[in-house]
């Protein structure tokens, strides 16, 4: 069984984000890039197939040159082999431009399977997974909280409201992982001493036959236009009623005409 | 000149950090109020690699280096200063002695176990009448057919509670001062060494103190730990690595006091507004951050010159020095910044700051550091 994991880095959201003076996007400096929680649990699953099945795990990235860092702590966690694509071309492209990528990117691999993380705790989209089956037309499930697979064909369990769905999916297929699927294991040191060891592929578009113009900024069909920080948290109001039912009174009121949430 | 930490030092760093955070912060304080040795916590360490970080991958170990072990120090320190006090024993105490002067039967019969975590290590070089005058110590060996015979009290060894392996440090030869010290390798089931005394402490209360006594401790010729009379130099080196160790334990316990402080302060609120809005809280947290940032870099440079295998005797002083005194500032600080909750045990800071003060104590005082530091100038 050949997985192919799909991993993004992100800030780590541990650390305080601050949104540029212009609105822009995030201010990049100082941050510390981590590989994307979702995905780690990804990683973790598709290891766990190749505990069971044999096989293989690659790990893909499309992302600036700092993302190589996710591709590594991917292989110190234990995957095979790494490839990146970067590619100054990639600059403002939007999910579906990163989906194609991917997908020709994956294209070129063997592949049983491919995971992603349900989502990237970034900008919470949920686009690339399912656009990546759309593109290597692929049958689908997203946010699956468990996986068996057995002669060519995949059990699925997906948490909807009020109970579990199971699916029945033919292999290949595209899943997104849900952070209920598994426990994942740190990378251990010895771990990342035999990551550094191993090589990590990088790719620009020409080497998938894609053009700018098809997946860049051109062809992105959303554009950001501006980042605003949350508002700030006010401060609570105390109120020093005489007695309960007053106070009662005044939280109802407060309720009611101020917060209006009833 | 490059700040920038290696790729494979920022994943141990986040490796470290990660699993501190998930596994040891959420605990960490149940284990100071009950006294606990954190088995559970000591494997997945070890799991990680990180009981055995510089020790080769042959015998066992991560086969990294000082700067990676001081980067997951910090990690450690930060979520709890004990766990990172029984790691740092092993590490710097325990397995780096036995890496740099063990014959190869001893690196063999030693280092996995104790880099696998299946056995703790612990150091007895302490004694009721030396203690910063560590070469005055009094325990004797002496040569009997096949065995050494060890006798004396060493006191307020870290681990050995839990420990299998003691580096014991014992006079040998009639001399007088560091002359005449040879170092042991003492396994719990020697007979004639057992664990008095439990110290009940300040702080760094998860991690046991104890006496442990020498009576006719037999132990077999060839667990001699480097040449005869050569303890001193393998107690005082050991002890350049430890001390790096020790400053980086110290910059994890006062990074928590301002993490902690910072959010405080963000939410706290007096006189109608933050308390992070008054300038006098303002400068507390500047002071720490700026010392903090000092003190890890002096660990750092510490560090890293002992990668590269030059003498870092005064380097490794005065980063012990610097952090350890900024974690007891930074506590203090951070005690004061909580006001009468920093004193109450239901916040964090109460215990930054009963653990900050050991790291100005133990593997020399901060006069024993001041001392060697101004040695290396005017000698
Ligand atoms: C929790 C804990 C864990 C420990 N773990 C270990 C361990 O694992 N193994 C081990 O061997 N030891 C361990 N120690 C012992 C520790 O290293 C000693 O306590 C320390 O070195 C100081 O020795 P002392 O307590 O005898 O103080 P003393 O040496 O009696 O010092 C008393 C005071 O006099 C000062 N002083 C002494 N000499 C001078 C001088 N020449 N100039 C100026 N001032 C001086 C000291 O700085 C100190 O302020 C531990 C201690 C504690 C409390």
């Amino acid at each position: 069984m050949d997985v192919v994991v799909c991993v993004k880095q992100v800030p780590d959201t541990e650390q305080p984000i601050r949104v540029r003076p212009d609105g822009g996007g995030v201010e990049e400096q100082g941050l510390n890039w981590i590989l994307n929680y979702y995905d780690e649990h990804a990683v973790e699953e598709a290891l766990r197939v190749r505990e069971k099945h044999g096989g293989t795990v690659t790990v893909v990235c499309v992302g600036p040159a700092r993302a190589t860092e996710a591709l590594r702590t991917a292989l110190a966690m234990g995957a095979d082999e790494a490839v990146h694509v970067q590619d100054p071309a990639l600059d403002g492209a939007d999910h579906l431009g990163v989906a194609r990528v991917l997908a020709e990117t994956i294209r070129q691999l063997r592949y049983d399977l491919v995971l992603c993380g349900r989502l990237a705790t970034d900008d919470n989209a949920s686009v690339v997974g399912p656009a990546l089956a759309e593109y290597l037309g692929l049958p689908q499930a997203t946010a699956i909280s468990r996986l068996d697979i057995s002669d060519g064909v995949a059990a699925v369990e997906r948490e909807v409201e009020g109970g579990v769905e199971v699916l029945q999916v033919p292999l290949p297929a595209v899943f997104t992982v849900e952070r209920t699927i598994n426990e994942p294991r740190y990378p251990t040191l010895p771990g990342i001493m035999k990551a550094k060891r191993k090589e990590i592929r990088t790719l620009g578009l020409r080497d998938l036959g894609l053009e700018p113009g098809q997946v860049g900024a051109e062809a992105a069909r959303v554009r950001y236009s501006r980042f605003d920080p949350p508002p700030r948290r006010e401060a609570g109001r105390v109120v020093t009623p005489d007695s309960p039912e007053e106070g009662a009174r005044l939280i109802a009121q407060f309720l009611q005409e101020t917060a209006k949430v009833l | 000149m490059d700040f920038a930490l290696s790729e494979e030092h920022r994943l141990v760093q986040q490796t470290a950090r990660d699993f501190a955070t998930r596994e040891i912060l959420p605990v960490a304080s149940r284990l100071d109020a009950e006294h606990r040795f954190p088995a559970e916590i000591v494997r997945g360490l070890a799991e990680l690699g990180l009981m055995g970080v510089m020790v080769p991958e042959e015998y066992g170990g991560a086969g990294m280096d000082n700067v990676a072990y001081v980067l997951a120090m910090e990690e450690v320190a930060r979520a709890c200063a004990s766990t990172a006090a029984i790691l740092s024993v092993n590490n710097s105490l325990v397995c780096d002695p036995i890496l740099r002067y063990g014959t190869e039967p001893q690196k063999r019969r030693y280092l996995p176990v104790l880099a696998s975590g299946r056995e703790i290590g612990c150091y007895c070089l302490t004694e009721p009448q030396a203690g910063s005058d560590a070469a005055s110590l009094q325990t004797t060996g002496r040569l009997d057919g096949d065995s050494w015979v060890l006798n004396g009290t060493k006191v307020f060894v870290t681990n050995a509670r839990e420990a299998w392996v003691f580096i014991v440090y014992a006079r040998t030869e009639p001399e007088p001062g560091a002359r005449g010290i040879s170092a042991f390798i003492v396994e719990r089931d020697h007979p004639g060494i057992s664990v008095g005394k439990v110290e009940r402490k300040m702080g760094l209360l998860a991690s046991s103190t104890c006496e442990v006594l020498l009576q006719d401790c037999r132990v077999p010729r060839d667990n001699l730990l480097g040449a005869p009379g050569e303890g001193f130099k393998v107690a005082l080196s050991t002890l350049d690595g430890g001390r790096i160790g020790i400053a980086a334990q110290a910059v994890g316990i006062a990074r928590a006091a301002l993490e902690e402080s910072v959010a405080y302060a963000r939410e706290r609120r007096q006189f109608g507004r933050p308390i992070a809005e008054f300038q006098a809280i303002q400068w507390k947290i500047a002071d720490m951050a700026t010392r903090i940032d000092a003190a890890r870099l002096l660990t750092l440079r510490a560090a890293w010159l002992r990668d590269q295998g030059k003498r870092c005797t005064a380097e490794a002083s005065m980063a012990k020095l610097f952090a350890s005194e900024t974690a007891m500032f930074a506590a203090h600080q951070g005690v004061q910044i909580f006001g009468g909750y920093g004193y109450i045990k239901d916040y964090p800071v109460e215990r930054y700051f009963r653990d900050a003060k050991i790291t100005e104590i133990y593997e020399g005082t901060s006069e024993i550091q001041r001392l060697v530091i101004a040695r290396n100038l005017l000698a």
